[in-house]
């Protein structure tokens, strides 16, 4: 289960790196520096997810139950 | 009657007929009141989650505090996500344990997995304390959207008053389906206009989004970063971290993951809903772009930053298709509001305090009663509240934040915590907020002792800090004595 530990990456650059990158410039695409890492991040957090979603063994089951017809 | 007029009414309309039509086919139970039967899929789940991050608090305070703040308000965008991650593996065990207890609201799970209706009771009390106000919130954003889009037509007393019987027609007929069907016409409609507004006005005005920065930069120096006092860095780190853990806590949130019809919804919704939440960027925008151009608002006006930008800038038609995106934002994360604290005081207070015989049926009857009840209370207090409700609003997120240690413990195969814990901490944390808040304490004035840098942190951590203290130690001595025997039996009190 060793993939998890990634999720604990956003945690660190988010919380913990802030403090190194507060300031403006060099503006990334436009906006000041710390905005840019924490937008960074959040797009960051999507792919992180999306492969634990890969490696996760329990996403892995055949959908039985999930075509069901709409209520 | 103006254009801006005219279109913020057949948004309006369209919401209420939605909401009322979106009850076909489907008899109102309880479980298809409150948790729209379980049988909701990805993309419901989805909007009702989202639901959550786009309210008027967001559309109008986003911009708001980007234009009053400054940098701070980058924390919005980051604890939001932060509290995906955690969604991944918190909230598949929730919907399992909800689903085979058919679970209800949130309190209702606290009092089954502690086996303990005086802890049900207690958190929905704190719950509907917690939401009450934001429902407030909603309807003074809703009063002063229609105010300034109608051009002062309608008076916020009016649209606050039609607004409240919107939501409440809708709720008492559709439940929860009124919600998810309104969220779709909210999220397209303000997925628009905010994608529009963050991207025009910037090129408007500076001629693009670095020139905008580096324009305000330069005529307020240190606007766009962190200060090093007050809201610092390590007020980020402290406020970020707290409402990440707090974020799934709201009542009405942790209600909308029972709609789910299955769990692998919330593992693919926490791969998306980060990037969603970047649509947040663009609102942050329109409030710096309203920084330099409509300057001089202060207090609670810097709310109006974003109307005030677009009143200068736009035809009335435009300003009346803003409007009606900002009418959604309010109806919708309101009408979910009104729907869970009536299901909280007829399900959880009602029945685990009064009547504890009372039939589905029955609870249906009373919650669909209350929703006109908690509307009025919610209207008495926009129009006559004054500052109370802002000092309640501030509380609400670290009162629900008091339920994360027991609602984490209690998905442990073995969890050790009893219900005494359980109760004694959150009432703990939940006295220390309250405390903290109407004293206007802060870190600093508790521990003066404390480093400058210590003194920014969220006095948040406080009440939490204490609350699990007490949830730990008051666990540890009323432990069962044979650990295989059922207490079943016991009760609190």
């Amino acid at each position: 289960m060793y993939f998890r530990f990634l999720a604990v990456l956003p945690f660190i650059g988010i919380l913990l790196g802030v403090p190194f990158v507060n300031r403006v410039e060099p503006l990334v695409l436009g906006m000041p520096f710390v905005l840019a890492w924490i937008v960074l991040w959040v797009i960051l957090i999507s792919l992180i997810m999306a492969l634990i979603y890969r490696l996760d063994p329990s996403n892995r089951q055949a959908p039985a139950d999930t075509e069901e017809a709409r209520s | 009657m103006s254009s801006a007029l005219l279109i913020i009414a057949a948004v309006t309309v369209v919401a209420l007929l939605l909401g009322l039509r979106a009850r076909r086919g489907h008899d109102m139970s309880l479980e298809q009141w409150t948790v729209g039967g379980r049988s909701f899929g990805t993309a419901f789940v989805f909007l009702l989650m989202a639901g959550e991050i786009y309210t008027t608090f967001t559309f109008l305070g986003g911009s708001g505090f980007a234009y009053g703040k400054g940098a701070p308000v980058y924390y919005i965008l980051a604890y939001g996500s932060l509290a995906y991650i955690l969604s991944y593996w918190m909230l598949p065990p929730i919907w399992r344990y909800a689903k085979s207890q058919r679970l209800v609201s949130q309190p209702h799970f606290f009092s089954r997995k502690y086996d303990s209706p005086a802890l049900g009771v207690l958190v929905a009390l704190v719950g509907v304390a917690a939401l009450i106000p934001y429902l407030v919130l909603q309807l003074k954003g809703l009063g002063i959207i229609v105010a300034t889009a109608s051009y002062g037509a309608i008076p916020s007393t009016s649209a606050i008053w039609i607004g409240a019987a919107v939501v409440t027609c809708y709720v008492i007929v559709s439940g929860v389906r009124g919600s998810a069907w309104n969220s779709v016409v909210k999220d397209t409609l303000i997925l628009a206009v905010v994608l529009f507004l963050g991207i025009y006005l910037p090129i408007h005005y500076y001629g693009g989004l670095g020139d905008m920065f580096h324009t305000i930069e330069a005529a307020k120096p240190g606007f766009l970063t962190f200060p090093a006092k007050g809201s610092s860095v390590t007020w980020f780190q402290s406020t970020v971290l707290l409402t990440a853990l707090g974020f799934f806590m709201w009542p009405h949130t942790f209600g909308s993951v029972f709609t789910a019809k299955d769990e692998r919804i919330f593992r693919r919704n926490a791969m998306v809903l980060p990037l969603y939440q970047l649509i947040l960027l663009f609102v942050f925008f329109v409030g710096f772009a309203a920084v330099l151009k409509v300057p001089g608002l202060k207090g609670g006006d810097i709310d109006l930053s974003l109307f005030r930008l677009s009143l200068q800038t736009f035809d009335p038609w435009f300003v009346g298709v803003i409007g009606g995106a900002g009418v959604l934002t309010a109806l919708v994360p309101g009408s979910m509001i009104l729907n869970t604290a009536s299901t909280l005081l007829a399900n959880d207070v009602y029945r685990g305090l009064l009547k504890r015989d009372a039939s589905d049926a029955s609870v249906t009857r009373l919650a669909r009663m209350l929703v006109p009840v908690v509307a009025l209370v919610a209207v008495a207090f926009t129009l006559h509240g004054g500052e109370t409700i802002v000092a309640l609003l501030l509380m609400g997120y670290n009162f629900v934040t008091q339920l994360f240690p027991a609602m984490i413990c209690s998905l442990a195969p073995h969890n050790r915590a009893t219900k005494q814990g359980a109760f004694c901490g959150i009432l703990a944390g939940v006295a220390v907020v309250a405390a903290t808040t109407l004293m206007h304490l802060s870190m600093g004035q508790l521990f003066p002792f404390l480093p400058d840098a210590a003194k920014d942190v969220n006095i948040g951590f406080v009440a939490l800090a204490l609350n699990i203290v007490v949830f730990v130690v008051v666990s540890a001595v009323t432990q069962p004595r044979t650990s295989g025997e059922s207490h079943a039996q016991t009760h609190v009190h």
